[in-house]
């Protein structure tokens, strides 16, 4: 018996290296794209010059460049991509199907509409604007849940039922973009498809937290989620506490979404495409938590960059990655129409 | 393997609201096999998740050594009673060792690492279940009865004292049928884990079991050997059918012929 349980165990320690591997080149990728967008843009700024930066030094031309514009810009477009890639990676897992991402089922479109209600027609900002837009995030994913609750919950009912909701939701918020006064096409395109124009440094704070608070929750829960793939009763079996499970994994998720879009607004497909590009580079490796996460965020610098950059005219980064998302999104349609498979 | 007693006494549970089990009492024997049969709609598998937690009673208790599970902490019971769902799911791609080694699921907490005993207990499931050779392969590209096999050895790597089983056979060609009841019957005897589980086959059911428990309308109708509880009154009874019970030739355990209103000698030209 002893060579072959040596055998599963270094296929076992391959598999967790592969997997540290595949965190650590997601990683090095973030902090690559997010030296990029500090050091060429319209200007380039050598990257000696961006770490003195970073530490605090001035530096002649480029403190105001980097240190307002561009560090705000690329912190939030990271912590968002985090927020994002996390939450909408946690809800495939946990329905078991990639289309069952936040934005695709409403939550996204949901906490979209609220925040532009806040900051639009009550002319609200700052936290309240993120509180109202998890209410609103929660509240949606309760009324999708609610709505296509019959004898349990049925994944391809709850994906029909999200879809509209989300199509209600997305004429609401532009309904009230049209009727408001005075409202430029820049924050307007934010509220639409989501953006990282005008970034300033407070308003990564929101960010922090949600990461910090719900993003530790859902990672310290990854074991019991990952379970939830085999199914509810196997789970059950398996001593997972199904019920608790999921609305641990809801609460959160939502949050982290829902926070994420109230700051940035709506970037398209992010939560959407995360979890099964991560799902590719980790393979049945380990837990796709992590990996999807940081794939978020690299969507959402690289998105950004693309679109400020790289274009001959800018866009924001949520028609970029719309773009990148929407023949994805066709693709799955078919694929799960005709096999009915999961993340 | 330590003995455990499992009891469910006045056992009622259901679905919105609709009784299916009707305060049914049962102690389920220790270390012996034992196979619960009845007809569609009779109960049976609302027993067994109601058995393992899937399923809150309405009335009544389960009690495992003596407490109710429903009250149990969910991990210590997954310790001691593992289950086998009707049809479990198994996540695109997964490998073979990988949905083995979730079985350890139980014994992990939040900072616990992989240990040497989890490898044993995979490897000793899947060298047990002869899915060794499948180990790096993805689940999805397995036949029905390599699939049940693995599943079993999930099951195995979770090193319960107690298994459920409900209608491990079904979909499967009558050859893997057999390695399947055969395999728990190994399991039984070596490890002497305490087996319950659903069959649709009542042939196969009075052959393996050592306890047959035949239900209907929601409560036991009967509980004993299979030579006590499968007659031809039972089959009456419970399935409306006629029939004639012999002795199996091969297990010397009785045997079911059903009596329909053809093909039968004498009564017209076969």
């Amino acid at each position: 018996m002893q060579p072959t349980i040596e055998r599963l165990a270094l296929n076992r320690r391959r598999r967790t290296r592969r997997h540290r591997t595949a965190v650590l080149t997601l990683l090095i990728l973030v902090g690559l794209l997010f030296g990029l967008t500090l050091s060429v843009g319209q200007s380039i700024v050598a990257p000696v010059d961006v770490l003195r930066i970073l530490i605090g030094e001035p530096v002649a031309g480029a403190s105001f460049t980097v240190g307002q514009l561009r560090l705000p810009r690329a912190g939030l477009a990271v912590l968002s991509g985090l927020c994002f890639g996390l939450g909408g990676a946690a809800f495939q897992i946990m329905l078991r199907n990639p289309l069952a991402s936040p934005d695709i089922i409403g939550i996204t479109s949901g906490a979209g509409a609220a925040a532009v209600f806040a900051i639009v027609v009550l002319q609200m900002s700052g936290p309240m604007v993120s509180l109202l837009a998890v209410g609103a995030g929660l509240g949606v994913a309760m009324l999708v849940y609610g709505l296509s609750f019959r004898n349990g919950v049925g994944g391809t009912r709850l994906i029909l039922v999200g879809i509209g909701v989300s199509a209600m939701l997305q004429s609401v918020i532009a309904t009230i973009l049209s009727t408001a006064p005075s409202w430029s096409l820049q924050e307007a395109m934010r509220w639409l498809t989501g953006s990282v124009n005008g970034a300033q440094s407070q308003q990564a704070l929101p960010l922090l937290l949600a990461l910090g608070v719900f993003g530790g929750v859902l990672l310290s829960r990854a074991r019991d989620l990952d379970a939830l793939r085999l199914g509810d009763d196997t789970a059950s079996a398996l001593g997972v506490r199904v019920a608790q499970t999921r609305m641990v994994v809801i609460v959160c998720a939502v949050g982290m979404i829902a926070v994420a879009t109230a700051v940035t607004g709506p970037i398209a497909f992010v939560a959407f495409l995360s979890g099964p590009i991560a799902a590719r580079i980790v393979r049945a490796n380990g837990s796709l938590l992590l990996p999807a996460a940081l794939v978020g965020a690299i969507l959402v610098l690289a998105g950004d960059y693309l679109g400020q950059v790289l274009l001959p005219s800018r866009y924001p980064v949520g028609v970029i990655t719309g773009a990148l998302g929407a023949p994805y999104l066709l693709f799955l349609i078919v694929r799960v129409n005709r096999t009915g498979g999961s993340l | 393997m330590t003995d455990h007693t499992l009891v469910a006494t006045g056992l009622s549970a259901g679905y919105d609201g609709k009784e299916i089990l009707q305060g049914l009492d049962l102690a389920i024997p220790s270390g012996r096999i034992t196979v619960v049969v009845g007809a569609n709609a009779c109960g049976k598998s609302t027993f067994l998740r109601t058995l393992s937690r899937l399923l809150a009673p309405t009335k009544g208790h389960v009690l495992l050594d003596g407490a109710s599970i429903h009250r149990m902490p969910a991990r210590q019971l997954a310790r001691t009673l593992g289950l086998l769902p009707q049809a479990p799911i198994a996540p695109e791609g997964i490998t073979v060792v990988d949905l083995v080694s979730r079985g350890r699921h139980p014994h992990k907490s939040l900072f616990s690492r992989w240990t040497r005993g989890d490898d044993e207990a995979v490897d000793g499931a899947l060298a047990a279940t002869k899915t060794f050779d499948l180990a790096e392969r993805p689940v999805d590209e397995l036949s029905g009865g390599q699939r049940q096999r693995v599943w079993i050895a999930m099951a195995l790597a979770q090193e319960t004292d107690i298994l459920l089983l409900d209608e491990p056979t079904t979909f499967l060609d009558i050859n893997h049928q057999i390695d399947v009841l055969d395999l728990l019957t190994d399991l039984n005897r070596e490890r002497g884990t305490t087996i319950v589980m659903v069959l649709h086959d009542l042939n196969l059911a009075a052959r393996y079991a050592d306890a047959l428990v035949a239900m209907a309308g929601g409560r036991i109708h009967a509980f004993g050997t299979p030579e006590e509880v499968l007659t031809e009154d039972m089959v009456r009874k419970v399935f409306g059918l006629e029939s004639r019970v012999i002795s199996d030739p091969l297990s010397r355990r009785p045997m079911m012929l059903p009596i329909g209103r053809h093909k039968m000698a004498g009564n017209e030209a076969a």
